[in-house]
């Protein structure tokens, strides 16, 4: 009854919409002028509540849109207006705009609930309870900014979203920011998360400018509209556009070459990790390319290098992920290497699956961090445990330097945490691809897509998703399966429910979020082409078609069996060569002394291939010795040789200012002295001679004066008179 | 009515007492008195020619004389009265520090 | 004394009533100097308000002008003639604006010869207000000579260890340029018969290779003020050196007279000169952006390391004046009020640490997030503002201006290259890698160093004093539109008399 009422008067909800901005704004100014004097669950209320309601206002926006599948702009007030730049806060609303509102929102709720129980014990754990107001004032910024970001409509508004979630991953990742390595570790990682994306930016101003030289605007729907003229006329513009957004796609979306910060940012609390770090932010550059689809399928040549960098960084990243042992890292290499399927989905114009993925990575991603972070919590508890029980505490080594997030100090935690135990693995068998959980549907999809458009990148693709099933087996069995290798471990204690809740919630969506875009109905394809049609309207569309036919129909692609069994045969394939290794092979390591113990069955198989595996085949030190160390170099010679030594001390205190007091010296004692001075004194003795005499004069008697006086004024009228 | 030629002799004459005054005599009171005999010698010439020649400039002069010379007193005796102070005297030899 | 009574005439010499009172008080009498001065520049910025609510935002022309003959001998013909435009209204408010925060930062830094102080700086208001107004050559040039005299014993009595050489330094510095400037100053008023600016505009008949000539002798002048590179060696000293204060207005105003003397002279007045040289001053403004922030980097100087960025930010403001374009200059202004108030707002920061600890070295201070949260969270808005974080203020002026000079980069524009944006917008990432350097060393990290355990969180006074930079640093970022609105008149009219300038070379 209410419902339809809702879908027939639905247009008016996107009047609604600015409080998409609004909630999440509110949320953050109670916690941050008020947060101190509450108590923190109604600090944690606020602050989840205000991105539950934002939900229910995405909500709204797609019942209208069901009705209204055109959607509509909502002017909100003019921003800058200069000449021809007129630029404005208006959002959007439309299907894409509205399914990443859905996301950000509902997996932000679920993240936002899942904090209050987690910040609780993080708090406390790293000993500034303070922090939980502030850990929410930031969360719900982030949401604010990310809002901004997807609902923008023109370019410029999404850019201001785009380096204010930048801000917010910044703070949050060094939230812990006098811990880490050496006290400063989790700054610094924050640092470098904010600069490698500022190098995508640059890119983005600059796709910014070039955009503003063609097309005289920023604003989607005009630009969209003159893309196929412009495209006619200058050919490159579009290009040059298309591939410095690519620079800004790599620096966000953590891809070849700018991933390298995704890794560190691990270093900010587990729900950070879960709702910025793999659900929402770093997915905004495949928004980005999603949405700029128009502008991309003109240029194939972009088009290829954007799925080439997607499919590379897949692959790539899928290789780190074996060799780490950090619970966390090995999920966020998984996470850039996923942001690679999606990439290189979107970048061959498969957007409807890049899109697809981009919703179910967000469920079950999100899902594989909560759980690691209950799986830390437990840990955490159970070191407190034994630290606190003095029998334990003998047995136990190594206590002080006890690492929670660690593999190789976990082990049989299937026991001792069932709920963590069962989302995990419903999760990690979605990200792996097994049938009929989420991320199958999605993934074959945009395998699909790949076999048809670009075979190589097929190729690329599958061995990546074999890599993912095998760190995906790997994880699963050093965390859950076998005895526990340490203390802590076998005390390990299951989370609260306010956490596991959210951890049922997302593992459902998880295993079912596939009936979103089933083979044959697709349902998510026919809700996003609205918008995908109407910005490649007209001769867009038939150019587009030019370029891939397909592609332009997107998601139209049936269901090939062949694709789906060799990708199902590959991930068990995968599944069981990791049961043989961290099973069978892990049982038998038990025998050899732990002295010489390998910490990893597959060090002992691969040697050096391994170490490349587990230092991240050494890019960070290769971004040291090529762009920071030479930048550090040359700052510190600039400001201490050339500014300072040869400009500020040797040319201005010696050259000018000494050379001046030089010729100073030389008038001074030549010049001056010696000649002027001369005659000066020469004058001077003349005058005292003459004024030697002429001191007689002067008796200093008045009555001489006066009469001195008087004689010269009877000489004056003498004169006058006898004249 | 007297001409004006016998103002004016009597002018003249008041004038040089107190020029010679000024010249000879070495108490400085005294030396201020001929001052005035000598300005009242100028106001007694401008009066007798103001009359002479029905013009009211000259009787305008006269004013603006005495209230000079009333200025001139004030200073005059203050100047005499810390002249006295230090020196102890008002002769006016006694004033020669102005000798080269 | 009729004359006194014009809005502008009131603007600018209203100080001076603050420095007679000063006159009658007593050395010792330090607070009630203080609140003489706070309340003499509160009402001077109540009176540029005033003169904001007379002005009319849709007038290009210079308005509320004052034109009295003042000296007119030998057939000099020199006026007493103020007025404002889009180009210096938002100028003049900044430095009403700036001063009365400056004043209330002093409260607690300066104790000694109080009265002497702010004497100083009411004066120093005076001569600033008197240069952004002021529309005869003549007139200008006194009140520009004028300003040096406070600031120099500002900098000379108040200063740091090595404050005689700063405060000589800067004073023979800018000194040397504004020779040069005097003597085109001299010939355009003796050739043009009137030192009158717009008239001068208007006769519009200096052969161009003259134009280049007078330019170059006019901007001697402005790129020491400014500084451009590489004539900004007298900027670190003279910061690292001044009180607190004085480091605020000096970066927030009297480094703006320096890219304002562009605006209001170089550019109407040598249009072609302008186009001409347009590339060489991008060079240099490009050259002092990536220079300043490297240079930044390497610092361990707080003030330093601020001072530095300064060179980096005008660099911006330089760009986008060279664009000679309606989004490059639009933009350069707005960054002009831009840097006044987040170098301003940043040389506070570093003046209230400094108070409370005796050192500005980054390697003292670590962790201060934790001891001193307010002004952790406050300094950081203000470095991200700095830096040019979309949604505060310093991104819309540097995102105007790189698209400026984006613009000017067309073929056949001012620039001709598109190196010149490209290039500068790294220094968009650089000031990341600075602002965020300098955060993490003073504010991030584990607090390792006892003598920081105690430092006290801001004050009242403090708070009260950055909150209204803070506001517009916010303002500005999400609705500039206002701002922009003052200008865009006057700004357009300056592009049409540069454009006319560019086809005529051609």
């Amino acid at each position: 009854m209410i419902f339809s009422e809702v879908t027939s008067a639905g247009a008016q909800f996107f009047q609604w919409v600015p409080l998409i901005l609004a909630f999440p704004l509110a949320g953050l100014l109670i916690n941050m002028f008020f947060g101190g004097r509450l108590p923190e669950k109604v600090i944690g209320i606020v602050g989840s509540s205000a991105v539950v309601l934002t939900f229910v206002v995405a909500v709204l926006q797609a019942i209208s849109l069901v009705g209204h599948p055109e959607g509509a702009v909502v002017p909100l007030a003019d921003w800058i207006h200069i000449g021809e730049l007129h630029l404005r806060w208006a959002i959007q609303v439309d299907t894409l705009s509205v399914t990443m509102m859905l996301v950000v929102s509902g997996v932000g709720s679920l993240i936002h609930i899942y904090a209050i129980g987690y910040m609780h014990e993080d708090v406390r754990h790293n000993g500034d309870p303070g922090r939980y107001q502030r850990f929410f004032v930031f969360f719900n910024l982030f949401i604010l900014a990310m809002m901004v970001l997807v609902s923008a409509d023109n370019y410029l508004m999404l850019f201001v979203g785009w380096e204010g979630v930048g801000l917010c991953s910044y703070l949050l990742i060094g939230f812990w920011y006098d811990k880490g390595e050496g006290g400063i570790g989790n700054a610094m990682a924050a640092k470098k998360a904010f600069v490698t994306n500022r190098v995508g930016d640059f890119g983005f101003l600059l796709a910014a400018f070039t955009m503003f030289g063609a097309f005289r605007s920023f604003e989607f729907e005009s630009v969209f509209r003159q893309a196929p003229e412009v495209a006619a006329i200058i050919p490159s513009a579009i290009m040059f556009i298309t591939l410095f957004m690519l620079l800004g796609v790599t620096g966000k979306s953590a891809q070849l070459p700018l991933f390298v910060w995704l890794p560190d940012a691990m270093a900010g609390p587990t729900p950070v990790s879960a709702l910025i770090h793999a659900a929402t932010m770093v997915t905004a550059g495949v928004y980005l390319v999603a949405r700029s689809y128009p502008l991309y399928s003109l240029v194939p040549e972009a088009q290829f290098w954007v799925t080439m960098v997607g499919a590379l960084t897949a692959l790539f990243s899928a290789t780190i992920a074996v060799g780490q042992f950090d619970i966390k890292k090995v999920l966020a290499y998984s996470t850039i290497s996923q942001l690679g399927f999606m990439v290189a989905a979107v970048g061959m114009g498969a957007t409807v699956a890049g899109m697809f993925h981009l919703v179910t990575h967000a469920f079950f991603k999100a899902l594989l961090f909560l759980s690691a972070g209950s799986v830390i919590l437990g840990l955490e508890q159970g070191h407190h445990h034994v630290e606190h029980d003095p029998v334990l505490r003998k047995k136990a080594k190594n206590l002080h330097h006890f690492d929670p997030q660690d593999m190789r100090n976990m082990g049989g935690l299937r026991t001792r945490m069932p709920i963590t135990f069962w989302v995990f693995t419903i999760g990690g068998l979605a990200l792996a691809g097994i049938f009929p959980l989420a991320g199958f549907w999605s993934k074959d999809e945009i395998l699909l897509e790949a076999n048809h458009l670009y075979s190589w990148a097929y190729i690329i693709l599958s061995i990546a998703a074999f890599f993912t099933a095998f760190y995906v087996g790997r994880q699963l069995l050093m965390v859950f399966f076998g005895e526990p290798r340490t203390e802590p471990a076998a005390h390990a204690k299951e989370s609260p429910p306010v956490m596991t809740v959210p951890l049922m919630i997302l593992a459902g969506l998880s295993a079912l979020g596939g009936l979103l875009n089933l083979p044959g109905i697709h349902t998510f394809g026919h809700w996003l082409e609205h918008t995908l049609e109407a910005a490649t309207h007209g001769e867009a569309a038939e150019v587009a078609a030019e370029v891939g036919a397909e592609a332009a129909q997107a998601g139209a692609l049936g269901f090939d069996l062949g694709i789906a069994a060799i990708s199902t045969a590959l991930a068990v394939v995968a599944l069981g060569l990791a049961w043989y290794l961290y099973d069978r092979r892990y049982k038998q390591m038990l025998d050899i002394p732990p002295a010489k113990r390998p910490d990893d069955p597959l060090r002992s198989i691969l040697g050096p291939v391994f170490t490349g595996m587990e230092r991240k085949w050494w890019v960070d030190e290769l971004y040291w010795a090529v762009l920071l160390n030479p930048y550090i170099a040359l700052s510190k010679f600039l400001a201490q040789v050339i500014d300072w030594r040869f400009w500020h001390d040797w040319f201005h205190d010696v050259v000018i200012a000494g050379g001046f007091k030089w010729i100073t010296r030389l008038t001074a004692v030549r010049i001056d002295l010696g000649g002027i001075d001369a005659i000066a004194n020469g004058l001077a003795t003349v005058t005292q001679g003459l004024a030697q005499q002429m001191r007689r004069l002067q008796t200093g008697y008045v009555r001489n004066y006066a009469l001195s006086v008087f004689v010269g004024v009877v000489i004056i009228l003498g004169y006058l008179i006898l004249r | 009515m007297l001409p004006v030629g016998y103002y004016i002799a009597l002018s003249a004459i008041l004038f040089t007492l107190g020029a010679l005054g000024v010249l000879i005599r070495r108490n400085s009171i005294v030396i201020f008195m001929s001052i005035e005999l000598m300005l009242n010698a100028g106001n007694l010439a401008f009066v007798a020619f103001a009359r002479a020649y029905q013009s009211l400039s000259g009787q305008i002069f006269v004013f603006f004389i005495m209230a000079v010379a009333a200025a001139e007193v004030a200073v005059g005796l203050a100047l005499i009265v810390a002249i006295f102070q230090t020196k102890r005297s008002i002769d006016v030899d006694q004033l020669n520090t102005m000798q080269g | 004394m009729n004359f006194l009574l014009y809005p502008l005439t009131m603007v600018t010499f209203f100080p001076l009533l603050g420095v007679l009172v000063l006159l009658f008080l007593k050395p010792e009498q330090k607070n009630a100097a203080r609140w003489t001065a706070l309340i003499t520049s509160l009402i001077t910025f109540g009176i540029s308000i005033a003169v904001l609510a007379q002005f009319d935002r849709t007038n290009p022309d210079l308005q509320l002008v004052i034109n009295l003959p003042w000296i007119q001998v030998a057939g000099w013909n020199i006026a007493f003639h103020m007025g404002v435009d889009g180009l210096s209204i938002l100028l003049v408010l900044l430095t009403t604006f700036l001063t009365p925060i400056s004043i209330l930062s002093t409260w607690t830094a300066v104790e000694d010869r109080v009265k002497d102080f702010m004497l100083f700086f009411l004066l120093l208001e005076v001569g600033m207000v008197g240069v952004f107004v002021s529309l005869d050559l003549f007139l200008f040039y006194i009140f520009w000579e004028f300003t040096l005299v406070p600031m120099y014993f500002l900098i000379g009595i108040w200063g740091g260890p090595n404050r005689m050489y700063a405060a000589i330094k800067f004073f023979l510095y800018t000194m040397a340029g504004s020779i040069l400037m005097l003597l085109a100053v001299l010939w355009l008023g003796i050739q043009g018969g009137t030192f009158s600016v717009p008239e001068l505009v208007a006769q519009d008949n200096i052969p161009a290779n003259l134009q280049t000539w007078l330019f170059l002798a006019f901007a001697a002048a402005f790129a020491i003020k400014v500084p451009m590179w590489p004539l900004h060696s007298w900027l670190p000293d003279a910061h690292v050196e001044a009180p607190t204060a004085g480091s605020v207005i000096l970066a927030g105003v009297l480094l703006k007279m320096g890219t304002y003397g562009f605006l209001r002279f170089n550019l109407p007045l040598f249009p072609q000169a302008a186009v001409q040289l347009a590339p060489l001053m991008g060079v240099l403004a490009v050259i002092g952006i990536i220079y300043g922030a490297a240079v930044s980097y390497a610092q361990q100087d707080v003030k330093k390391l601020v001072a530095y960025s300064s060179v980096s930010h005008l660099g911006f403001v330089m760009l986008g004046l060279f664009a000679l374009n309606p989004q490059g200059i639009q933009g350069g202004i707005l960054q002009m009020i831009n840097h006044g108030l987040s170098t301003g707002a940043l040389f506070l920061i570093v003046g209230m640490i400094y108070e409370r600890r005796h050192t500005r070295d980054m390697d003292a201070f670590g962790g201060l997030w934790k001891i001193m949260p307010v002004y952790g969270a406050l300094t950081l808005i203000v470095t991200l503002s700095s830096m040019g974080l979309p949604g505060l203020n310093g991104f819309v002026g540097e995102f105007t201006i790189l698209l400026g000079a984006w613009e000017a980069g067309q073929v056949g524009g001012p620039f001709g290259s598109y190196w010149y944006a490209g290039l500068a917008a790294i220094g968009v990432i650089l000031a990341a890698v600075y602002m965020l350097y300098m955060f993490q060393k003073v504010f991030l990290g584990p607090v390792d160093k006892d003598e920081n355990r105690s430092l006290k969180d801001l004050n009242w006074r403090e708070i009260v004093t950055l909150a209204p930079l803070l506001v517009f640093i916010f303002w500005i970022g999400l609705y500039p539109r206002p701002f922009f609105e003052l200008m865009a008149p006057s700004v357009d009219k300056l592009v049409q008399i540069l454009q006319t300038a560019a086809l005529a070379i051609r």
